[in-house]
């Protein structure tokens, strides 16, 4: 960390010149957390903050933390909307363990959020809000501003609501219209706190409310004022700057997990010369695939918004048959209702591609936080023996390659593939290195146009792969019939034999078993053996690999494993666990995978599990290996509360 | 050079049998209704690898497998999901969807009031029985109010429904109504179906002889039949009995049985199935034995956008908008920065 002497340069668009002279200190790496109510307009503030920050060069992992409710009562602990944003100029893979600056908005969001701020931390809150009405609202007794509660942090009483009413007061418009501003004036002050310019967010602006040249202006003039007041207030003695970090070279945009799944599934079309056709019934947090495909129409792609789930994945079903690409998507709750039919896909050896965005259950749970407890749903989850082949995405980028390889493995096996990825990585942003499409590999898909006996066409017949032929309605000759009763080996009639349904489930299993994964089963970090093996899956890689980087530096023999393909799981899995002397789970679950991992592979594996609705620190997961080692398990597993209570919290325990 | 008229591949209805034997009951409805339906895609000279029939589950969803077609067998109600996602693959297929009472109007009742709605481009058969036969005789939705039944030895407390009120309901562009031994006019009214581009929906009166037997002897008796039956015809008056001697008036909005000697024949209630409005098709759907004379034929026949169709438009509408996608340019989205 060095302290830069000279005086800021000109950081903030061409007409904001920094006359400060206040020292800039530059960082390696910054956590930040913006937090209001739910109508404070804080993940726009949030998402204009990453894109400031992608655009600059920096890392960047996002958290964005809202509640179910759309508008919970205003200035309430339940109406606490949350966006951190972990910006580097290293290699990051987490939003951040702790909050080096937060942005309370009001009372209600500085309780929920003060726990995240480390110690020493910069806590800027709007203390316009501190009224006795909204303080009882969010349960505080006293006045945490003035009752010295807030020693441990650099606190900053900023008045955001005069500032910017003084600011926008000449736009014309109405004070409730103006009031809506405040998150850009408290953007701006953000922006000039960690150097960051302000012409992204000014063409956001300007294109946003093109059509209406007020709300443009009050924004803008919000936006300066913030931006300006932190030049010239006394109440920061300096501020910072966090350079560029070093990728790899390419060109890189920004992306959250459900756009890679929705481009995957485009470029997955493109790649195999098809039309998707994506079905799917609304539920949080998947919804955003909808939006994102249903914009698309001119690549070949449609929507089709069912009237539920089984109907989604009904007319996906009924789109694979016809032979355009499909692919349904939900979470939790929806993959239950889905079953049945996913059955009738595993049955019929149709291609369809169902997404699971995790949330946090059962039953409709917690349906904007995420959890990984779907897992054994999606191995488990329908009547009789039912085989899936299970893909997950470790990273909201991942969530593209995974989705094109979920696709190839779908038309190549002629089977359904269930992907999994959760509410963290699909609403978490980070730099996407643009893939360029001519070396995506080509998905290649053969629909017979002649029959395969000399008896005529066998509908179950099947390939070196164990896949049956996709023949098309429409194909002269080829004529057939599918369905969900049990099918006679090769002709697929209908046949109740005992011994034809044996075979016929041993097939379906060992066509699964068989898969051969499109791309890397797992993803490995430090070294083959060791004394701590980390086995994950899906979205807690970050927190892991970040993990086993700190632990090594500390000395500590340990390496990892991400598991991406979780069905058929990697066999080569077993001898390379039994190289280390612990292995243990991390999982946002109470122990799925560990229990497939026992099960299959005869292994002793620990579990570290946390089910809050929020993914692992960085330290839990360090804490929880420590832990491990000192022997300090409680039956299998190791709980994070080994240490101090975790830092992300949405409300303690009075809330 | 001549002009050579290609020749043309004519199929017999037997051409439209697959090669496995039907097994439904001795006597079951169902083997009139499988016979007609050969009979009228002979007839109307259908291409046999352009045809797919999808059902449900149920004793009528064996269909698909005795048509020498294209044929889907899928899961309990779910049929109409499966039609909507095919249509919409490949709008360029003839879809049948063949359901029964209970597949369609209980478990499946929610995706065959949407894809109505929807006016997906098929012709759904429902088979009524008013009874579950595959399962062995529990009461169905349209089992009649006190019916006893296995799964109701007091009778059944639920009220039915009526299924082209249901499919009026949903907005259908094409509902009717045929008995399976009225083999002429289940012909006529399948034929007509046949040919409507939407969702057409086609209550087929079925006689289970096992566990329903007789639940339609009223409208099939020959003594009673021309009571309590009234064959819908466009543009005519709706006349019944023997001697055609009674009709229908509508009084203060609601209909009523009159003999045709004691009103002016410009009373009559005049059918017309291409009404804008469905309002005559639906108190037609509400005429019931033995308050009235039960409507067969086609009660609604209008033309409305098909769904497939409109779906794929907007793409074309896209595509003329913003030309065909370019995926690079997707994929890199609006904001980028090089490293």
């Amino acid at each position: 960390m060095s302290i830069a002497t000279e005086p800021a340069g000109p950081d903030g668009s061409s007409s904001s010149s920094d006359i400060s002279t206040k020292p800039r200190k530059s960082l390696p790496a910054v956590t930040i957390r913006f937090a209001g109510d739910s109508g404070d307009g804080m993940q726009l503030a949030g998402t204009q903050f990453t894109d400031t920050s992608a655009l600059l060069g920096n890392d960047i992992s996002t958290l964005p933390d809202y509640p179910a409710e759309i508008r919970a009562p205003a200035g309430t602990l339940a109406g606490v909307s949350g966006y951190q944003i972990h910006f580097s100029s290293n290699d990051i893979f987490t939003p951040g363990d702790e909050v080096d600056a937060l942005v309370a908005m009001n009372p209600a969001a500085l309780r929920t959020n003060l726990k995240s701020v480390k110690t020493g931390g910069i806590v800027i809150v709007n203390e316009d809000s501190f009224t006795a009405v909204d303080l009882k609202k969010a349960q505080y007794t006293a006045n945490p501003l003035e009752d010295g509660s807030l020693g441990r942090y650099r606190l900053v009483k900023v008045p955001i609501d005069k500032l910017n009413a003084a600011a926008t007061a000449d736009t014309g418009l109405g004070a409730k219209d103006t009031d809506r501003c405040k998150n850009m004036f408290a953007l701006g002050l953000v922006y000039w706190l960690y150097g960051r310019p302000l012409d992204a967010t000014l063409g956001y602006i300007n294109k946003k409310f093109a059509k209406k040249p007020q709300v443009a202006t009050a924004n803008t003039k919000a936006l300066r004022a913030g931006y300006n007041f932190g030049i010239t207030t006394e109440l920061f003695q300096e501020h910072y700057e966090v350079p560029k970090a070093k990728l790899a070279s390419g060109l890189y945009r920004k992306i959250t997990g459900n756009e890679a799944v929705a481009l995957g599934m485009v470029a997955a079309a493109h790649l195999a010369g098809k039309e998707l056709i994506y079905c799917s019934y609304p539920i949080t947090p998947a919804s955003d695939i909808l939006h994102e495909l249903s914009a698309q129409k001119n690549f070949g792609v449609m929507t089709f918004q069912a009237e539920d789930e089984i109907a989604a994945m009904g007319a996906a079903i009924g789109v694979a048959f016809g032979g355009a690409l499909a692919a349904t998507g939900t979470s939790g709750p929806g993959l239950a209702l889905k079953g049945e039919a996913i059955g009738l896909a595993v049955m019929t050896e149709l291609p369809v591609v169902i997404v699971d965005v995790q949330r946090g259950g059962p039953s409709t749970g917690l349906p904007t936080k995420t959890e990984q407890a779907d897992l054994l749903q999606a191995m488990f989850g329908r009547n009789g023996e039912c085989p899936v082949p299970i893909l997950a995405a470790t990273s909201a980028s991942d969530c593209f390659s995974a989705m094109v390889e979920a696709f190839t493995i779908a038309t190549r096996y002629m089977t359904p593939v269930l992907f999994l990825s959760d509410g963290y990585i699909a609403n978490g942003a980070e730099p996407w290195l643009v893939p360029e499409v001519d070396k995506l590999p080509k998905i290649t898909i053969h629909h017979p146009t002649a029959a395969n006996d000399e008896a005529g066409f066998m509908p179950y017949q099947r390939n070196e792969d164990g896949a049956r032929p996709w023949a098309l309605p429409g194909t002269p000759g080829l004529e057939h019939r599918i369905g969900g009763l049990e099918k006679q080996d090769v002709t697929g009639n209908v046949s109740y034999d005992p011994a034809n349904h044996e075979r016929m489930i041993h097939l379906r299993a060992q066509k699964v078993a068989e898969i051969k994964p499109a791309g890397p089963a797992y993803l490995w970090n430090g070294p083959q053996s060791g004394d701590v093996l980390l086995v994950g899956w899906g979205s807690t890689y970050g927190a892991i690999r970040a993990a086993v980087q700190q632990l090594v530096e500390e000395g500590v023999s340990v390496a990892s494993c991400q598991i991406r393909y979780l069905n058929p799981l990697p066999e080569q899995l077993g001898e390379m666990m039994k190289r280390f002397k612990h292995i243990l789970s991390p999982e946002m679950n109470l122990g799925q995978l560990r229990m497939l991992l026992r099960a299959k592979f005869l292994v002793d594996v620990q579990g570290l599990n946390k089910v809050r609705g929020q993914p692992f620190t960085i330290s839990e997961i360090t804490r929880g290996v420590h832990a491990l080692l000192r022997g300090n398990l409680d039956g299998h597993m190791v709980t994070v509360n080994d240490g101090p209570a975790p830092r992300i919290e949405p409300i303690d325990d009075e809330g | 050079m001549s002009i050579a008229t290609p020749p043309v591949n004519v199929l017999k209805a037997s051409d439209f049998a697959s090669d496995q034997d039907p097994r439904w009951c001795p006597g079951c409805g169902d083997y009139a209704i499988l016979a007609q339906t050969k009979k009228v895609l002979a007839k109307i000279g259908a291409d046999r690898s352009k045809t797919v029939f999808i059902s449900g589950i149920g004793c009528s969803s064996r269909f698909p497998y005795y048509m020498n077609t294209y044929g889907f067998h899928s899961i309990h109600g779910r049929a109409p999901t499966l039609v909507t996602g095919l249509k919409l693959a490949n709008p360029g297929l003839t879809v049948w969807m063949v359901t029964g009472d209970g597949d369609a109007l209980s478990i499946g009742g929610n995706h065959l009031i949407h894809m109505i709605r929807r006016n997906v481009d098929v012709k759904i058969l429902l088979f009524n029985n008013r009874i579950y036969g595959l399962t062995k005789g529990q009461y169905s939705p349209t089992s009649e109010h006190g019916k006893k039944t296995k799964s109701t030895p007091m009778g059944s407390p639920d009220m039915p429904v009526r299924p082209i009120s249901i499919a009026i309901a949903a907005e259908a562009s094409f509902a009717a109504r045929a008995i399976d031994i009225d083999v002429k006019h289940l012909e006529y009214v399948l034929e007509r179906a046949a040919h409507h581009k939407g969702s057409a929906f086609v209550e087929i009166y079925q006689n289970c002889n096992i566990f329903n037997d007789g639940a339609y002897s009223y409208a099939t008796d020959k003594q009673s039949k021309s009571d309590t039956t009234l064959y819908l015809e466009h543009g005519k008056p709706m006349r019944f009995g023997k001697e055609l001697d009674k009709a229908i008036r509508v009084n203060q909005m609601r209909p009523e049985i009159v003999n045709v000697k004691d009103v002016p024949a410009d009373e009559l209630l005049i059918h017309d199935e291409k009404a804008p409005n469905p309002t005559l098709a639906f108190m037609l759907s509400r005429m019931r034995h033995p308050d009235f004379p039960e409507p067969l034929g086609v009660f609604r026949a209008v033309d409305q956008e098909r769904y497939a169709q409109l779906v794929r438009s907007q793409s074309e509408q896209a595509v003329q908008r913003l030309g065909k996608g370019d995926l690079q340019a997707l994929l890199r989205g609006s904001e980028t920065w090089t490293v």
